[in-house]
């Protein structure tokens, strides 16, 4: 999704004519990009700039007196029979000092760049990933999380490079360029023009090659992506593989795409090489002539003698051996940053790329807050009721007219002719209308991709109906805030996420003030208890992401006694034990009964037996609820849930 | 370390040392233009000072020196650009080779191996870490051998033009690059730190990503982002020290070059003064010393990529060096005889050092051909069990027998040809329905598809898929249902015609009816295989053969349905939970 936007980036870094010149959007996104190194540090970057320029200054100024000290220092003391070195060691003295200068504002400037640029690459981070929680599910579902990721990683890295040393290098170096400028036509206008000639040559080419290697970047990005793409599943599938005995295979296919990415690596990178020699030699020989026409100049004042060649001198006078010195250093101090800039070329390409897929994560539109009925926890006092931070029993918070009205939590959810589709013009769910009651348990049963787990999607509002209506506790769920609604419900989900932590941490990830008793409690009851027991540090065991050497099935054990910590009223179950076995569940099922006490429950099971003593069952075929009652009345119906129960004992 | 990584250069070897071969050419010319401006600013002065003029001899003289300098010019830019070629066909072409390296070798890696790194790492360090060290290497053909070099003509030249003075570079030399070493060995450390930092800064974000739901479903969104600006907290500080040292590296270099010219200016100018030299020499000297010193810091810079990539570097070589804790053994035996298994005493356990054993004395004998049921409470080792058939762990104590001979004895390929393994956890593969199911056999027919999948219950929905067995699946087989994603690999798993079957939990998602239909079609279609098959629901295992019920790694008991029912209670107990309608729910709990 983001490749052909960087496609485009990288199309537009450059002009019609292989300028590097900057679109209109590029403008935008560098001059958002510089607010954001501003934002923050304000004041450091103006230092910043302060001591780059200075530091730039000193190096010039250094490098003139250069020029002056043989003339006007050594030369006149030349010959004499008691030469005076007052004047001689007090020059050196400056210079010294000029020169000490100059390195101290370079260290003082790196220092406050460093803290620029990480700064900036940290509120950068922290932006993205808190935006990135705003976002709603569809973005997640859209975006593959190797594309997700590589803006963390990649896109800022670049970044990196561009804040802390491509502009700091583009000020300073555009300050000697202009310094040495200065003083090289305060020397001898004839020469800088000379010397100009061949920068203007020098910059034509390296921007040509600038070009070109851009495209390479890319083609090197996007095979680099494609590896890593591949290598991503296959390493997920290793196991897959290994059973398969198709190393042979995965390896051919995973060479093709490495050659590819060899091959383009390789060519962007003989141009990064070449920029640097070419635009070096073009120093040179611009060196060279510049050297042999200052040559000419110096001797204009012989010349004009015995030559027809008096005019030379007539455009720039007369040059001193020492001005030739001088001159010739500042061409070089003139060249290097020139070819410095040169340098940069690519990574300001490639952070402007980067930049921009920060940006669009930055620009995606958050899930909207949902409306103002809040959650509040609340104590009553003569049918009154009045907001309480330490009770125990929850209301909802409806505004109404000037006021308040309170609403007990209770966990009635009605659905009226609910129409739903992940995409439009695509219904997953037809005109469902359901209810559940506080307190009971309502299973939906159905093929895979009936829209069971769909129903559930939109109860939290992690995707937002078509048309009809869902209401919590008498209330429109749009009208409640998402977070407060999500908080009222419970949901243990089919695929387990362990995150880095103890395994306590995982328990109480579901209500953050939980005590460790609270949370051992829990693994009681959900059975995890006896195998938490046994690892060697019990309960402050770390887990990793992937849960290493757990099972499935003691997966979705954490994540239920992670859902009993939650006091939520309403419980979501998605296939929440389908990978424990029938014996577990049973010695679980006590637990589970605890756990659905007083609360409303929505399962979604394979199993019946798990969801047979529901009081409700919903049968659903393809978006539609085709059966509904209870297990016996449905039984009775000898219906499709007659028969999937029944299919069970096809073999008896 | 270095000696394993470097074996992957192979056909670049060639350029690899080529390269700073060409670079030293470079240099040479670096360091002689100047050399040749020298004397054609002598040239121009010796005139100057006669006060003659420029004779014909000097301007034959200045035109000399200007064409050998570019001449010069010319040979340094080919040799620079040659260089640059060939640095990055080497060093693009070496990482290329490196990442193949590292993929074949994860390719000899047993379930144990694989289960030491993750697979983020490993992509980790195929990606990110490689690209480092392809940097590092580049660098290092291009500058370390021509910095030096750069150092030495310098150096050489000017103690040429006056060796009364050059002694000044040398102990620049010495302190710039004293201050480097201290600089380099300081910062080290703060960069490891800091990639620690890093990592675990990425896996935070990873984490977030696949967990979102369970995030937003709990609301827990501000503890996740506090939990992220702590890591990016970290990185920020461990970046600064570190790079605060690098800092330093600028200004000393700094100081040490202008220092040098200071001292020079001030001994040449004395010297000029005293008419023991000519300011062209002065020139000369002045502009070697920037070269002498940059060289220098080239060195320093390299070794500071180096040191950065040195992490990486590391990484790199602990894939490349993990051995496969499976291995064929000398003389393989390459065909299996028959479908049966034995379990003599096995014991087994996942980590050397773990208090107990997953299994324990496990022993047990399974007919060619029979179907065996395993059931047992979650965590039991059920999975375990089954993975040592197709040895894709070795036991700890005790053996296990295929066709009557130590699994160890097989070639590792033969034996898991003759044993087909439907995991849990499965995956499929981006490519069509037909690409995935040829993994099995990559020579089968359309015929032979289709018969497979019907087996599996899956032509079904194949037959309703648009392009049918053309189908495109997408990343991970995310283009179908989860019950479809099992049929589909267990008719995968069936076109290997295995001797040996092993269907583990592979039918949670496939309602009970469409499970039967399966086991029925097996029963039919494959008599001669064994079948084994992990359930969670008696009903997929009550029509076996016999049935295994495990223990905590022990088996509690092995028989048949109607044994069981009879001897143990624990099978009766779940039999009744799972089967029994409404009236009996009383006596059954």
């Amino acid at each position: 999704m983001a490749q052909p936007n960087n496609a485009a980036a990288f199309g537009r870094g450059h002009g019609p004519r292989g300028k590097v010149k900057l679109s209109g959007n590029e403008k935008m996104v560098f001059r958002r990009l510089m607010k954001y190194m501003f934002l923050e540090h304000k004041g450091k970057f103006i230092l910043a700039s302060i001591l780059i320029i200075v530091s730039a200054l000193a190096s010039i100024g250094g490098s003139a007196f250069l020029g002056i000290f043989v003339d006007s220092y050594v030369l006149p003391l030349k010959g004499q029979a008691d030469p005076d070195y007052s004047a001689f060691v007090g020059a050196l003295c400056l210079m010294g000092g000029i020169f000490l200068a100059g390195a101290l504002c370079t260290y003082l400037c790196n220092r406050i760049m460093i803290v620029v640029a990480q700064g900036t690459l940290r509120r950068l981070r922290n932006e993205m990933f808190s935006h990135m929680q705003t976002l709603p599910l569809k973005f997640f579902d859209t975006n593959t999380h190797g594309a997700l990721m590589s803006r963390f990683t990649n896109d800022t890295d670049v970044l990196r490079q561009m804040l802390s040393q491509t502009i700091p290098q583009l000020i300073s170096s555009s300050v000697t360029i202009l310094g040495a400028l200065v003083m090289m036509i305060f020397y001898s206008i004839t020469l800088t023009l000379v010397a100009l000639v061949f920068v203007a040559g020098m910059l034509a080419i390296t921007q040509s090659l600038a070009k070109r290697s851009g495209k390479f970047f890319l083609g090197q990005q996007s095979s680099l992506g494609a590896v890593n793409g591949y290598i991503e599943e296959m390493m997920s599938g290793q196991k897959v593989v290994k059973v398969f005995c198709h190393e042979e295979q995965a390896k051919e296919r995973f060479h093709a795409l490495n050659e590819e990415l060899r091959r383009n690596a390789t060519k962007a990178n003989v141009i990064t090489n070449v920029i640097g020699p070419i635009s070096n030699n073009i120093g040179y020989i611009q060196y060279i002539v510049v050297a042999f026409v200052a040559a000419l100049l110096a001797m204009g004042g012989t010349w004009a003698a015995v030559s027809p060649y008096g005019w030379i001198q007539g455009l720039s006078g007369a040059l001193s051996l020492g001005a030739i010195v001088s001159f010739l250093t500042f061409v070089r101090s003139f060249n290097m940053p020139i070819q410095q800039i040169t340098q940069q070329f690519n990574s300001i390409v490639m952070a402007f790329a980067g930049a921009e897929r920060i940006f669009e994560i930055l620009d995606a539109v958050p899930e909207d807050e949902g409306g103002n009925v809040t959650l509040v926890k609340v104590t009553e006092e003569d049918g009154e009721y009045r907001e309480e931070e330490n009770s125990e029993i929850w209301a909802w918070k409806v505004p109404e007219g000037e006021g308040f009205r309170y609403e007990l939590l209770k966990g009635d959810i009605r659905f009226y002719g609910v129409t739903f589709g992940y995409e439009e013009g695509k219904t997953v769910l037809h005109d469902i209308s359901l209810y559940a009651k506080p307190g009971q348990k309502i299973a939906f049963v159905g093929s895979t991709g009936a829209g069971k787990t769909t129903i559930t999607n939109l109860i939290n509002r992690f995707y937002d109906i078509q048309s009809g209506m869902i209401t919590y506790d008498g209330i429109n769920i749009r009208d409640i805030r998402k977070s407060d609604l999500r908080r009222s419900l419970g949901t243990v989900l089919q695929d387990t996420h362990l995150f880095t932590g103890t395994v306590m941490d995982n328990i109480r990830y579901s209500r953050m003030d939980a005590t460790d008793e609270e949370c051992i409690e829990a693994a009681v009851l959900a059975n995890a208890d006896p195998f938490i027991r046994n690892f060697p540090q019990g309960y402050q065991t770390m887990l990793t992401a992937d849960g290493a050497n757990l099972s499935q099935g003691q997966r979705q054990l954490l994540s239920i006694a992670r859902a009993m910590v939650s006091r939520c009223p309403v419980l979501i179950l998605d296939e929440a034990t389908s990978s424990i076995d029938t014996h577990t569940e049973a010695l679980i099922e006590k637990g589970m009964d605890k756990l659905m006490e007083g609360r409303t429950v929505f399962v979604i099971a394979h199993r019946l037996s798990t969801v047979r003593n529901s009081h409700a069952i919903m049968v659903l075929e393809h978006g539609v609820i085709i059966e509904r009652g209870n297990h016996e009345q449905l039984i009775a119906q000898k219906g499709k849930y007659y028969q999937l129960y029944t299919g069970a004992f096809e073999l008896e | 370390m270095i000696k394993t990584l470097t074996k992957s250069i192979r056909q670049y070897k060639s350029r690899a040392i080529l390269t700073p071969v060409i670079m030293v050419g470079e240099a040479a010319m670096e360091i002689l233009i100047p050399f040749m401006m020298t004397k054609l600013i002598a040239v121009i002065e010796a005139a100057s000072e006669a006060g003659t003029g420029l004779t014909m001899n000097d301007v034959y003289s200045i035109l000399m020196y200007g064409g050998i300098m570019l001449a010069m010019a010319i040979v340094s830019l080919t040799c620079g650009i040659l260089g640059g070629k060939l640095a990055s066909e080497a060093s693009a072409g070496f990482v290329a080779n490196l990442r193949d390296d590292m993929y074949d070798h994860i390719q000899t890696y047993s379930f144990a191996n694989i289960d030491r790194f993750s697979a983020a790492s490993l992509i980790t360090r195929m990606t990110t870490d490689a690209t480092n060290v392809q940097n590092a290497f580049q660098m290092s053909i291009r500058m370390l051998v021509r910095a030096p070099v750069l150092f030495l003509f310098a150096a050489i030249m000017s103690f040429v033009i006056n060796p009364g003075i050059a002694w000044i570079f040398i102990v620049a030399a010495i302190v710039l690059g004293l201050v480097m070493f201290i600089l380099m060995r300081r910062v080290q450390p703060n960069f490891r730190e800091m990639f620690k930092k890093y990592d675990k800064l990425n896996s935070v974000a990873q984490e977030n990503l696949t967990a979102i739901r369970v995030v937003k479903s709990y609301v827990l969104e501000d503890e996740e982002i506090e939990k992220y600006q702590k890591a990016t907290q970290d990185v920020f500080e461990y970046s600064v020290r570190a790079e605060r040292i690098m800092a330093l590296i600028m200004p000393a270099v700094q100081i040490v070059i202008y220092g040098t010219m200071i001292i020079l200016l001030a001994v040449g100018g004395v010297n000029i003064i005293g008419g023991g030299m000519g300011v062209s020499d002065l020139t000369g000297l002045l502009s070697y010393s920037t070269q002498i010193l940059s060289g220098v810091m080239m060195v320093a810079m390299v070794l500071t990529f180096i040191a950065m990539a040195r992490p990486a570097m590391d990484r790199i070589s602990e894939v490349l060096e993990e051995k496969s804790t499976i291995v064929n053994p000398e003389d393989p035996v390459t065909e299996v005889r028959d479908g049966s298994v034995d379990f003599e005493d096995v014991s087994f356990a996942y980590v050397k050092d773990a208090e107990a054993d997953v299994l324990q004395n496990v022993s047990f004998h399974i007919r060619s051909g029979e179907t065996i049921g395993i059931i047992g409470s979650t965590g039991s080792s059920k999975s375990t069990l089954v993975s040592l058939i197709p040895r894709l762990y070795d036991v700890k104590s005790g053996s296990v027998k295929v066709g009557g001979r130590d699994v160890r004895e097989y070639d590792v390929e033969a034996l898991r040809n003759a044993v087909a393994m439907v995991l849990q956890k499965n995956v499929l593969f981006s490519g069509s329905v037909a690409e995935n199911l040829r993994w099995g056999n990559e020579n089968a027919t359309q015929e032979e598809l289709e018969a497979a999948a019907k087996q599996a219950c899956a032509d079904e929905f194949i037959e309703q898929l648009p392009g049918r067995y053309e189908y495109d699946l997408g990343q991970g087989g995310v283009n179908v249902s989860g019950g479809q994603k099992q049929r589909l690999c267990i008719a995968r798993a069936l076109l290997k015609k295995p001797k040996i079957l092993i269907l583990d939990d592979s039918t949670s998602a496939v309602d009970t009816k469409t499970d039967a239909k399966i086991r029925a079609a097996l029963r039919e279609h494959a008599p001669e295989v064994t079948k084994i098959i992990i359930a969670q629901r008696i009903a997929s295992v009550q029509d076996s053969d016999r049935i295994m019920i495990l223990d905590a790694g022990r088996i509690a008991a092995f028989g048949t349905h109607d044994e069981l029912m009879k001897s143990n209670e624990l099978y009766r107990g779940i039999y009744l939970s799972q089967n029994k309608g409404g009236d009996e729910d009383g006596t059954a709990e």
